[in-house]
């Protein structure tokens, strides 16, 4: 029964994350195509894809030392964008902490931006999900994401140059992340954090190395918080 | 060319650190309850940081170096729409894929 139970909840996230099947792919793709430009074998890229698993971080590193700029540069810069996954982590832990620690660091290596954000709503929408539901959804979320993150970084790198990218493909992880964002608005304390990100956002875009998205972030959080505290008062 | 001892350096170093993000608090804090404030806090999580990403990308598109974008805006906004009345996700994103590919066709 708890088994049956588990599997619908698997198959429930394989269908979640279905849609991101077809950002994940062109992304990666794009990765390898870029990766191979530059100069990197296949299993350099391979690797990249493997060893880093964050399409954006990945991206930022490359075009810095595509450019010339320092190792370390490069690397300051691809550790920045990736700050938010320590946002996820703490969003996650309520619900996915008390799993033993194997299936921990397999859920944090596995953890990026359309994973956590599918998890975080399924798990606010269902609060009655047990443990292993909720480790079952993760994983079936990630089937049609991180794998395939895989194969188009090596179809990428394989078909190397004669893949057309077009130029609207660079609007396709936007929208996938806009359209999350919609449904997720639920109470007046969840509009308020959304509004407030994206005015700090904006407002310190200008900061280097992406920190504005931690300010914007950060303040949006703080915003909801305290929206929630205030109508709960 | 990039050089290959900087290449390995950076996938290496780039890696551990990202997995130490991922794992700092589904590793550290585990099943120990966290205080109610900071509870509250990362309800807002996802609708924090994910318009924040966003944000500057609708309004300053690097695929036209910065420049405001009607159609990449009116997509942002469409797949929103469809999100935010609709409820649906997959809805949304299909509706920002028509107006991006309604744009492409029409040459804009």
């Amino acid at each position: 029964m708890a088994d049956e139970q588990a599997m619908s909840s698997f198959w429930r996230g394989v269908k979640t994350g279905f849609p991101f099947l077809f950002v994940a792919v062109p992304f990666a793709m794009l990765f390898g195509v870029l990766a191979t430009e530059a100069g990197l074998t296949l299993f350099e890229t391979m690797s990249f894809s493997f060893v880093v698993i964050a399409g954006a971080a990945q991206f930022t590193a490359l075009s810095l030392l595509n450019e010339n700029a320092p190792a370390i540069v490069a690397l300051i810069s691809a550790i920045a964008v990736n700050m938010r996954l320590v946002m996820y982590s703490a969003a996650l832990t309520p619900y996915l902490g008390p799993l033993p620690l194997w299936k921990r660091v397999l859920l944090a290596y596995f953890l990026v931006d359309q994973t956590y954000a599918s998890s975080q709503l399924e798990f606010e929408a269902r609060p009655a999900m047990t443990l292993t539901q909720r480790f079952a959804f993760f994983l079936g979320v990630m089937i049609p994401i991180c794998p395939p993150w895989f194969l188009g970084t090596w179809f990428g790198a394989w078909a190397g140059e004669a893949i057309d990218m077009d130029s609207g493909l660079d609007f396709a992880l936007p929208i996938a992340f806009i359209a999350m964002i919609g449904p997720a608005l639920r109470t007046p304390a969840h509009r308020v954090a959304a509004l407030v990100s994206v005015i700090f956002a904006l407002g310190f875009a200008w900061l280097p190395f992406n920190f504005g998205l931690i300010v914007g972030g950060l303040a949006g959080m703080a915003a909801g918080a305290e929206a929630e505290r205030r109508m709960s008062a | 060319m990039i050089d290959k001892t900087e290449l390995w350096f950076v996938i290496i170093v780039l890696g551990v650190c990202s997995f130490a993000l991922r794992f700092l608090f589904l590793g550290l804090v585990g099943d120990r309850t966290l205080p109610d404030w900071a509870l509250r806090h990362l309800r807002y999580t996802a609708v924090s940081i994910l318009p924040a990403l966003v944000a500057p990308l609708v309004i300053w598109p690097a695929a036209t170096e910065g420049q405001t974008d009607p159609v990449r805006l009116l997509a942002a906004f469409a797949a929103f729409a469809v999100g935010y009345w609709g409820k649906s996700v997959i809805g949304a994103m299909l509706a920002g894929a028509v107006v991006m590919l309604g744009g492409a066709l029409l040459g804009l």
